[in-house]
């Protein structure tokens, strides 16, 4: 018994010794998807985010057609790049919610004022908590929810340019 | 030329390492007096030409030569002399330069300074630290030269990141790598004493005094760093229990743990073993946390020296240095005798149970830390963020502060519960009536872990001055004192975190020049916003007039700063500080309508937190003072008796 305790942090060292190199090799792209891709949007309830817009709440989504909800902050410089993004969506027929991370009403206000309102309900998520929640880890995201209010897509970073065409195909897909 | 010098000192210096290295084995090995006679001024020549490589460096950025790579493409002309000075170690290379010089400096003391040490024991040790050294001179020289030139020069250079041109980056790295890269000289003497099979209270004695020096810049650097994250991130938070930060605090954890264990060897002779692990993983986990930070296989917001290359390298010292040490101490443990003896109600028990529970903390930190990378080898994807450690970690850190009351409270050896329990009577009275007010005035406002921790920190409060009871203050030992003040630091540091997690409040508003905002009992008057310039910088600064209960109206000037090279822009908080907490002010960008975005915070003895942690190193420095004192004094009165007895 001592024996094998006398080993044991030895042991331990090259198992993290192993994880590390496995780390080096293997460098990778760091997105974390969320988990719940495929599976039902979790419950919440969010307080109105914007003077002009309504709140908005997870039992909304289920209405037959796919939404886009996107998260956002007024504070976070590639939500801005991807403000003109959202509003090409918007024109091309998108329904598109939102969900104001780590923000205050003025400051989202400002924002919208600034870069263009895409959205029609913004829901106000001061501590993440709907945003840990959802497996979202950063800001910009953007999920796909279909018409049953499951998940059927998400997408981590700005929506650029080249995206557009692939979003409005999964939206259509995801009837 | 000058780079040149530098170069030149380096490689003289890592020679002069492996000589160190080759006298201190072949003379052990082979009992050559004459030649481990030399280990000791070889060791004090190599820390002063690592000292003189990294003058020079420092010279150089100083002098912005343009024609030097690092400083090319890390300071810039224009910038004030403190950042060019500062600026040396704000990079990969010259940080690492700053280790090397460390550990060497650090060598040269233990050849200097040591005499408890048997001479065996420290020349092994000396050539431990030679060996550790060579790997780190090598990883410079091979992969990490600071001093190589660019031909052309570039006109000027690119700049130091804005978030680290602050007085903070003066004092911040060079503490914590004193600390962090200090601990190196505990992992020698572990190192030293298997190899010589010298672990014993002698060998324990001699330690305490490196470990506990190491320790006080590590806590030292670890505030200040917390500190300086505070206010120059402008996110009004403390930690952020960033890989980095966890890279620090691992070895802080490992090193509290060590310093206790190894005041249980020194007194009792006990913990023989585990006190060798501890040394070694103190170091260890310095190594590893520089791994995690400069491979960038986690992903840190201080990651500024991502190079996959550099990982392997360091990723090869990890294994031998971490690698031999724990083989050594496998292969030459079961020689150490078993400790003495001591009962379960005692001081020794308590300071297991401080053991454990600090180990179990630096185990759930390093799970959560490393949690990413383990998935990530199996496919799946997380990140681990403050809600796990402060859920993990914090009920844990706060049975262990419950262990500082008792252990300070129980005799040496062995003690009984009933004496134990009369003892502890008037912390738990004190802890009970905070229960009470806080149950009475704020049950269901405040979440649990700072509910309980301002409970548990009025009874270490109370429990740590417990000691000093019915003492006579001048008589008490200087080293006692220490621990008493360490301890009380402990509970001011919690009593800061719990205020700040529970009562701050928070607003955020957009206001025009002219604009009143309350909060907390305060009142902003927000004057006007007027464009500033800095040396290097230029800043929309709002003019404002903060007061409280009618009190006179005192000027703040939170900025937002723009730096052009490289172009960025930082956030300058405005700091009020009262005696009973902080006023954070940060100027955000502007909304519509000439409205700005205001940020205010009002945290209520915030400040704790850090003056805690200054008590802390405070206590370890009367100790290390006591210590020192109290050996000097008995070996003076040693002398004069023999030469009485003469």
């Amino acid at each position: 018994m001592k024996k094998l305790l006398i080993w044991l942090p030895l042991a331990l060292f090259l198992g993290f010794f192993g994880l590390f190199a496995s780390g080096l090799l293997r460098p990778g792209d760091r997105i974390i998807s969320s988990k719940l891709v495929g599976k039902p949007l979790p419950a919440f309830v969010l307080p109105a985010a914007a003077s002009d817009r309504p709140p908005l709440q997870s039992g909304e989504f289920a209405t037959g057609k796919p939404r886009l909800l996107n998260i956002f902050a007024s504070w976070c410089v590639p939500c801005a790049a991807e403000a003109p993004q959202l509003l090409a969506l918007k024109r091309a027929g998108v329904e598109i919610d939102a969900i104001a991370i780590r923000d205050a009403r003025p400051d989202v206000d400002a924002f919208l004022n600034r870069y263009g309102n895409p959205y029609s309900r913004i829901g106000l998520d001061a501590r993440s908590e709907v945003q840990i929640a959802m497996g979202s880890s950063g800001v910009p995201e953007s999920f796909i929810i279909d018409g049953k209010g499951r998940i059927a897509y998400q997408h981590v970073g700005d929506i650029r340019e080249d995206d557009v065409p692939m979003i409005l195909d999964r939206l259509r897909n995801a009837q | 030329m000058i780079a040149e010098a530098g170069l030149a000192a380096l490689w003289l210096a890592a020679s002069l390492a492996l000589l160190q290295l080759a006298l201190a084995a072949i003379g052990l090995a082979g009992g050559k007096s004459d030649l481990l006679g030399a280990v000791r001024p070889v060791a004090v020549a190599q820390g002063v030409l690592t000292a003189l490589a990294f003058a020079l460096l420092i010279t150089l950025f100083l002098r912005s030569d343009m024609s030097v790579l690092l400083v090319a493409s890390n300071s810039h002309s224009m910038k004030p002399w403190l950042y060019k000075f500062a600026g040396t170690w704000g990079n990969h290379e010259g940080s690492m330069l700053l280790w090397v010089t460390v550990m060497g400096v650090a060598g040269s003391a233990v050849a200097l300074f040591e005499r408890a040490l048997r001479r065996d024991t420290h020349m092994a040790t000396l050539g431990g630290q030679a060996a550790i050294s060579l790997g780190f001179y090598a990883f410079l020289l091979f992969a990490s030269n600071p001093f190589a030139r660019i031909d052309p020069p570039a006109p000027d250079g690119q700049g130091l990141n804005p978030l680290l041109q602050d007085p903070g980056l003066a004092f911040h790295p060079p503490t914590l790598y004193l600390g962090y890269v200090g601990l190196s000289v505990a992992f020698s003497f572990a190192v030293g004493a298997l190899l010589t099979r010298q672990v014993d209270a002698a060998f324990a004695r001699a330690m305490r005094p490196w470990v506990l020096g190491a320790w006080i810049l590590l806590t030292l650097g670890i505030t200040a760093g917390s500190y300086w994250a505070y206010y120059e991130l402008g996110w009004g938070g403390w930690w952020f229990w960033d890989p980095v930060e966890n890279a620090s605090l691992m070895p802080w954890l490992a090193a509290t743990a060590l310093l206790h264990s190894v005041t249980v060897l020194a007194t009792r002779d006990a913990l023989r073993a585990w006190t060798v692990m501890l040394a070694v993983i103190a170091f260890s986990m310095s190594m590893v946390g520089t791994f995690l930070v400069r491979s960038g296989i986690l992903t840190s917001v201080h990651a500024f020296a991502v190079d996959p290359e550099r990982g392997t390298f360091i990723l090869a010292l990890l294994g031998i240095y971490i690698g031999g040490a724990l083989a050594l101490f496998g292969w030459r443990v079961g020689a150490v005798r078993e400790g003495a003896p001591f009962e379960l109600v005692s001081r020794e028990t308590m300071l297991v149970v401080n053991n454990l529970l600090l180990s179990v903390i630096l185990g759930l930190v390093l799970v959560g830390t490393l949690y990413p990378l383990l998935t990530e080898a199996f496919g799946h994807k997380v990140s681990v963020g403050a809600p796990y450690f402060d859920r993990i970690a914090g009920p844990v850190a706060l049975v262990l502060m419950i262990a500082m009351v008792l252990g300070p409270l129980t005799r040496w050896r062995r003690d009984r519960m009933r004496e134990v329990t009369r003892r502890i009577t008037v912390p738990m009275v004190a802890a009970g009536l905070v229960f009470l007010a806080l149950a009475v005035f704020a049950w269901g406002r405040i979440g649990i872990l700072p509910f309980l921790g301002l409970v548990i920190a009025l009874a270490v409060a109370v429990g740590s001055v417990a000691p000093l009871w019915k003492r006579n203050l001048w008589r008490t030992p200087l080293f006692t004192w220490g621990m008493v003040i360490a301890h009380l630091g402990c509970a001011v540091s919690l009593a800061g975190m719990a205020c700040d997690s529970a009562f701050t409040v928070e607003k955020l508003v957009a206001a025009r020049p002219g604009d009143r905002v309350e909060t907390a009992g305060w009142t902003l008057r927000f004057r006007q916003i007027l464009p500033i310039a800095g040396d290097n910088w230029t800043a929309l600064q709002a003019d404002m007039e903060a007061s409280r209960g009618g009190g006179k109206p005192v000027l703040i000037h939170p900025q937002s700063r723009f730096f052009a090279s490289p172009p960025t822009t930082t956030t300058e908080a405005a700091l009020l500080t009262r005696w009973d907490g902080q006023l954070y002010v940060v100027l955000g960008q502007e909304a519509d309508e000439g409205r700005w975005q205001l940020r205010v915070w009002w945290k209520p003895f915030v400040t704790l937190i850090w003056f805690g942690g200054f008590l802390i190193a405070l206590g370890g420095a009367l100790a290390l003072v006591g210590r020192e004192r109290r050996g000097w004094l008995l070996k003076w009165r040693a002398r004069k008796a023999a030469e009485n007895a003469a």
